[in-house]
Parts: C-alpha cells; sequence; structure tokens
C-alpha cells in the first residue's frame, strides 16, 4: 500500500465534496485525510487528499476525478518537491510534577500552548506528518484526554503555481 | 451527433414557435424578454432544437407543463410511468443519435428515471432528465414529495445540476446538453425547484455557458496515430474491436474503409451490432459470453487488438488475466479513464474513433508501404473457424417453437431498415445473434446495465424519432411485464410499435444458469406464461385492452403469417405472442469466471484449441 498526496482546484459549487468524496468510495479508493479551502482565486477551492492506493493504479483515480465536471485540474505532490504541513490541537493531563516536562517538550518540537488548565494544556502544534506523530508519541505517557486534527496542506515548492495555468486558458 | 465543442449546438431555424419565442422575437433584441423560469427551460429546448420529451407531470413540475401545454414546437408524450420515459428517451437518442429528452416530477417521479439515467450512463446515451422540485425554501425539511436526485444520481451521471433561481435557466439547460451530447455521451439532470419555475427573470439568449473544467479531447496526438499505424502495418493477427462508442461517433463509414483497407477481421460487441455490416466478409460477428466461435477466439489468438469504442467489459473479456494473452493494444477511446482501466494500452490513443479513424487512414497507408502487411495465415484459421463453427441452434425436443428461428424470422422479413429494441436475457443474445444487422441504430439494447423492461419503451422512442421505420420490440415474457404499461401511451399516441414476446414461460436467463450452474434448481425462475401453464397473465387479452392488436403463435405455420399482419398494421401496436421452448438455451458460452479459450459452442462441446 502506498499514499500520495493530491492536490485538486475545483469550482466551488453545491455538492462539490460529496461529487469527490463519492468518487473515491465508489471507485474503491481510501481517503487517509482531507482538507478543504479557498484559493487566492474567488469561486475556486483547493482540495489536498491524501489517498491509500491498493491495486488499482493512482491513474484511474486520478482520470475518473478529471471527468468530473468541476474539477479544473489533479497535480499529485511529491514530497520530495513539495512543503507538507498538519496543523493539530491537543489536550493533554498535566499537574504540578508534569506541567514543566511537557512544556519542554513544546519547547523542542516548537509547539505551542494556547490554553492552560489546573489539570490540563491545549497545545498547538504544526509540521509534516512525521513531527506530528513524534509528538504525539512524547505527549502519549501524561495522558492524552483529546485530539483535533487537520488534513495534511501541502504546496509545490519554486515559483509555479497550479491555478496559473487553469486561469491562463 | 456530434462530438465538436460547440459552446451551444445551433437549432434548425423554426417558422412555428412557442408563445416564449414569438415574444422574444417581438421585443427588440437589446432588451431580452422577461420569462418565468418554467417558460425558460421551454424557451432553452426550443432553441436547442429539442422537438419531442417524454414525461409525466406532478405538483413539482406543474409550472413548467403549463408553459408546455401551449408548446407547437416540442411534441410531448404523456407516459404511464416516469422509468417509461426514461428508457423512450434511450431508445430517440439511440435510434436516431439525436439528444433524448425525460422529465417528471420531484420525489417518487424523480426517483423513477433513476433506473433509466443508470442505464444511459452505462450505455452512454445522450440524455437530459429535468426533474421538478420542491420549493427551495422547503429543501431539506423532509417536504412532501422531496428527494435529493442530483444527490441520488450523482453516481449515475455525466453531471447534475440543481437550479434554485430563474436566471439560472437559460445556461444551464444549455450546459447541460453541451455536457450530455459532447465528448463521451451521457445522461445529465437538471433539477428546478418550483419556485424557481415560477418567479422570473430576463432571458438572455445565447446564455454563456462556463465549464472551464470540461474540455473533451477528440484530437488525437499525430504520435500516437504514427505508433499506432505501425503496429497495424506490422500485425500478423490484427483484430478490429469495435464497441458502442462507434455507434455514438457515427464512425461506421471511417470504419468500413479502414476494415477494408487493412483487410483485418472485425469484431462488434452487443452495443456495437450493427456498426459494421453483417453480411461483410470480414465481420466475424459479437465476442464476449455468448459470442460466435470466431470472434471470441480471434480475440483470444490475436497479436494485435485495435480497440475502437470499446472498454473491455467482463462479459467481453471473461477473466481478464486469460484474454487474448499474445495480443498488443492499441485502445481509441474518447474518455481517458477507459485506457488502462482493464487492460494496459501498447498505444493509448484519447479522441472522437471518427477523427482518429480519418487519421489513421492515411498513416496506415504509409506504415503499410514501407513494411507490407500480412495476415493470409490469419484469415486461412479465422475462416476454417468460420465454416467449422457457424452459428446456430437445434430445434427443441419439447415440439414447441424455437425461439431463435422466431427471431430470425422476424430480422429476415422486417430487413435492416428496421429497428430492433430488445429486453435483457435470453431473447436479448438471441435478437444480437440471430437478427442480421448492416447499419447502426438498428439495433437497442440495454448492454452495460442490463435493464429488464428497456424494449417497449425503447422501441416506442425509437418510433417517435423515425416514425417512418418499422420498429420492434423483441421482448421476453418477463421484461415485458416490467413496462408493459406504455403501450398505452402507444396507442393514445399513434405510436404503432410492434412487440414480439418471446414466451418461454420463466426468466430464461436465469433458468438457464440454473440448469447449467445449480443443478437444474429452478428456483422461483417460473413465470406462468406459457405452454402448459394458467398463463396469467394473458398476453392477448392484454393487448386487446391496451387497444393494441394480440396474436398468439404456437406453431411454425403461424410464424410468418403473424409478423407479416404485424408488419401490415399501422394505426395500433401489435403484440405478438410467440409460445416458445423454455428449454431452449444461449449458445456459444463462456461460463462466468473463465477464460474466453473455454468457449462452448453448445453443451458439453468446446471446439478445438487452435495449436501452433
Amino acid at each position: 500500500m502506498t499514499y500520495h498526496v493530491l492536490s485538486l482546484l475545483v469550482e466551488d459549487k453545491p455538492g462539490l465534496l460529496t461529487r469527490v468524496a463519492g468518487l473515491f468510495a465508489r471507485r474503491g479508493f481510501n481517503i487517509s485525510s482531507l482538507a478543504v479551502g479557498t484559493t487566492e482565486v474567488e469561486g475556486l477551492s483547493r482540495i489536498t487528499v491524501v489517498v491509500q492506493v491498493s491495486g488499482l493504479p493512482l491513474e484511474q483515480i486520478t482520470k475518473q476525478l478529471n471527468k468530473l465536471i468541476n474539477v479544473l485540474k489533479i497535480v499529485e505532490l511529491d514530497s520530495s518537491q513539495a512543503v507538507e504541513r498538519e496543523h493539530m490541537l491537543v489536550k493533554v493531563r498535566v499537574d504540578n510534577s508534569t506541567r514543566s516536562q511537557v512544556l519542554e517538550a513544546v519547547n523542542l518540537f516548537r509547539a505551542r500552548v494556547v490554553d492552560v488548565a489546573p489539570d490540563s494544556l491545549v497545545i498547538e502544534v504544526t509540521g509534516d506528518t512525521p513531527k506530528v506523530e513524534a509528538f504525539l508519541r512524547v505527549l502519549d505517557p501524561y495522558g492524552i484526554k483529546e485530539i483535533a486534527q487537520s488534513g495534511l496542506l501541502a504546496i509545490g515548492r519554486g515559483s509555479k503555481s497550479i491555478s496559473e495555468r487553469v486561469l491562463k486558458n | 451527433m456530434t462530438t465538436e465543442s460547440t459552446p451551444v449546438p445551433n437549432p434548425p431555424a423554426r417558422a412555428a414557435a412557442g408563445k416564449a419565442t414569438s415574444a422574444a422575437s417581438a421585443k427588440a433584441a437589446a432588451e431580452p424578454p422577461i420569462l418565468t423560469g418554467s417558460g425558460a427551460i421551454l424557451a432553452s429546448l426550443e432553441r436547442l432544437g429539442v422537438t419531442d420529451v417524454f414525461g409525466l407531470p406532478g405538483g413539482a413540475i406543474m409550472p413548467f407543463y403549463d408553459e408546455l401545454m401551449a408548446s407547437t414546437a416540442i411534441r410531448h408524450i404523456l407516459v404511464r410511468h416516469e422509468q417509461g420515459a426514461g428508457h423512450a428517451a434511450e431508445g430517440y437518442a439511440s435510434s436516431s443519435g439525436r439528444l433524448g429528452v425525460c422529465i417528471a416530477t420531484s420525489g417518487p417521479g424523480a426517483t423513477n428515471l433513476v433506473t433509466a439515467i443508470a442505464d444511459a450512463h452505462m450505455d452512454s446515451v445522450p440524455m437530459l432528465a429535468i426533474t421538478g422540485q420542491v420549493f427551495s425554501t422547503s429543501m431539506g425539511t423532509d417536504a412532501f414529495q422531496e428527494v435529493d436526485i442530483t444527490g441520488i444520481t450523482m453516481p449515475i451521471t455525466k453531471h447534475s445540476f440543481l437550479v434554485t433561481k430563474p436566471e439560472d435557466v437559460p445556461g444551464v439547460i444549455a450546459a447541460a446538453v453541451h455536457i450530455a451530447t459532447t465528448g463521451r455521451p451521457g445522461p445529465v439532470l437538471v433539477d428546478v425547484t418550483k419556485d424557481a419555475q415560477q418567479k422570473s427573470a430576463p432571458f438572455i439568449w445565447p446564455p454563456k455557458i462556463d465549464l472551464p473544467g470540461y474540455r473533451p479531447v477528440t484530437k488525437a496526438h499525430g504520435k500516437q496515430i504514427q505508433a499506432a499505424a505501425q503496429l497495424i502495418a506490422e500485425a500478423r493477427k490484427p483484430v478490429l474491436y469495435v464497441g458502442g462508442g462507434v455507434v455514438r461517433a457515427g464512425a461506421h463509414r471511417e470504419l468500413l474503409e479502414f476494415a477494408e483497407k487493412t483487410g483485418a477481421p472485425v469484431v462488434t460487441t452487443l452495443m456495437a451490432r450493427g456498426a459494421f455490416p453483417d453480411s461483410h466478409p470480414q465481420q466475424l460477428g459479437m465476442p464476449g459470453m455468448h459470442g460466435t466461435v470466431p470472434a471470441v477466439l480471434a480475440l483470444q489468438e490475436s497479436d494485435l487488438l485495435i480497440a475502437l469504442g470499446a472498454r473491455f467489459d467482463d462479459r467481453v473479456t471473461g477473466k481478464v488475466s486469460e484474454f487474448a494473452p499474445g495480443a498488443k493494444v492499441i485502445h481509441v477511446d474518447i474518455d481517458p479513464a477507459e485506457i488502462g482501466k482493464i487492460r494496459h494500452a501498447d498505444v493509448p490513443i484519447v479522441g472522437d474513433v471518427r477523427e482518429v479513424l480519418l487519421d489513421l487512414l492515411p498513416a496506415y497507408d504509409e506504415a503499410v508501404a514501407a513494411h507490407p502487411s500480412d495476415t493470409a495465415d490469419w484469415w486461412t484459421r479465422l475462416k476454417t473457424l468460420k465454416s467449422q463453427y457457424p452459428l446456430g441452434y437445434t430445434i427443441p425436443e419439447d415440439g414447441q417453437l424455437s425461439p431463435q428461428w422466431v427471431i430470425e424470422k422476424i430480422g429476415e422479413l422486417s430487413g435492416p431498415e428496421a429497428v430492433y429494441a430488445a429486453g435483457v436475457g435470453q431473447h436479448q443474445m438471441w435478437s444480437a445473434q440471430f437478427v442480421k444487422y448492416e447499419r447502426p441504430g438498428a439495433w437497442l439494447n440495454s448492454g452495460g446495465a442490463g435493464t429488464m423492461g428497456y424494449a417497449v419503451p425503447a422501441a416506442m422512442g425509437a418510433k417517435v424519432a423515425q416514425p417512418d421505420r418499422l420498429v420492434w420490440a423483441i421482448d421476453g415474457d418477463g421484461c415485458f411485464q416490467m413496462t408493459n404499461q406504455e403501450l398505452a401511451t402507444c396507442t393514445i399516441n399513434n405510436i404503432p410499435i410492434k412487440v414480439a414476446i418471446i414466451n418461454n414461460s420463466s426468466l430464461g436467463m436465469v433458468r438457464q444458469w440454473q440448469t447449467l450452474f445449480y443443478e437444474g434448481r429452478h428456483s422461483f425462475t417460473d413465470l406462468n406464461t406459457g405452454h402448459d401453464t394458467v398463463m396469467i397473465p394473458d398476453f392477448v387479452k392484454m393487448a386487446d385492452a391496451y387497444g393494441a392488436l394480440g396474436i398468439r403463435v404456437t406453431t411454425p405455420e403461424e410464424v410468418e403469417p403473424a409478423i407479416r399482419l404485424a408488419m401490415e398494421t399501422n394505426d395500433r401496436p401489435v403484440v405478438i405472442d410467440f409460445i416458445v421452448s423454455r428449454d431452449a438455451m444461449v449458445w456459444p458460452m463462456v461460463p462466468q469466471g473463465v477464460g474466453n479459450s473455454q468457449v462452448q459452442y453448445a453443451r458439453d462441446h468446446a471446439p478445438d484449441w487452435y495449436e501452433e
């Protein structure tokens, strides 16, 4: 099984996300992460999807996605040629004896404390998937109470832009 | 049908236009007329050249029906069930190459269209489905007759639109028709809320169609064309594997020219029967599960498949890993997603198959000049197969009529200019095998979806599109009971189709599988309509009740006179109840899940496998 990061430039139309998500399910592809947001162009959204591929080639899902009328462009982002980030909020159990150790970990990972309570901290961490996973492993012994995690975001390195060529046509 | 990407299809000039159109011309061009949303639907359809629609009104589509009543440019055929409207639109489109249009109300009206929409999606039929929707203010509240039909049809349409504002109507209808009829054709659904139908807005025509994500490729890369021509010239055992795309693209003339130039044998899939003349010496027949032995084995033994608008369906390939093991593949399709989906393509060509063939013709001339083609040995082998394993059938032992013979007779007497629509099952396979097709559009059937009940409404649609043609629905006793209500539509609207019920008193194809693969345990496949049963319903009385001519045929002597009487009767529909043997089976057959080399010519009789 392999993971691929796809970036989709789509028209911001009602039901678009259902069309995209439904296509993955119907054709037997697993989405392991999904992030949707606006772009620099009004009316266009960007979907970043991490897809698990086993058996069927990735090409089949990109070709099927391309057939959706509201999908303008699909790019596979190679992690060596792209910046990838996940964003996570973690609520971790602390007491007077563990707080300073947790804060030390927060500093080491360049994370941030965004909420403090007598018996817990909410920590914000940003990074690529291995970093976020490593941070969680460090916090685990203290007791993780809750996690809220975004989908992976990715953008190609260098000056090229995926929306440029689409808009020129 | 055109596959060029014109933004808005130009309608033919029309003298008698509807009230919306005359209102439009009366006013100055600078000032667009104010129309209701429903008036805009009608005006848009008229301007797009739509002349016939099939539908059934209900609450949420009533504003549109009120407008439709006044139209002189559009003939509306009131069906008895929305599924009938859907299949009629399919038959209309498949026989003529024009867009088929069906209309239904919200809720159950819309869901009744679903089977036909799915069918059109599988067989790439250009179809526009217009549905009414509850008021936009009621959507999401489980209002009376509310269903999310755009959601339901998402996986089975090429695209779907929800319209909640009258000003969006012209743009959406024009875009929907553009999407349905260009590229790989398919069904498009437009759901219009009742308030969008009632409210008014300026009607601006032609509308701006903004589809930045839709650009079908019709012209292929020159390099790929050269590569394909080279492979074809070098091949010793080429086969032209022709699919329904050739029919949809109107590429039959180019195919004939290319086939004759290359001398390659041709197989025509279930969806492509008629794309290449059956009378042609290069025609090997239909490939696949019930294909001819020469067609099946030609693909198996080939060294080059030239797939034209075909999609390597499992009913054609059998076990994919054993399909045509020694063949390279040139795959031509307008849908890039079909290429490489099932079988790797050595030369993938994305494009309209007609344009691709036009490019291939000169390219092949060049390639073959440098490398003369030699298929003499191949033809020796194929001619042996053709003479050893012609299509045939045995006369049933129970003394009942042979269904294959009846179907063959219908084809013989009606000729290649007639239209033949079949249901799904044994009678469909026999109709594909034993009627001789010489032109595209003569054969209509539900190939991909396998929708029982397709025949009667599809025949009705074909007869509306081409009133001067003789149109047969060759149906089964099971299929006929699913959609025969449209006989009322045919009688009332003077659409004199002929229905031949191949009545074997059972769900015959399922029964055949039960006989072959389930130890003869005929579980719930007996329909009690035929010989030696209670005959419920009585199809002749049923025909009579619908105002059609009903004829029962039980002996060979009655067959020809009954067919002739049906052909002469044009003041009402005709239903012939052919009581046939229930034990007849469809042969040849490749059992499911095995390689095509296991094709059986008849029960327990496999052909000799070619040994080099």
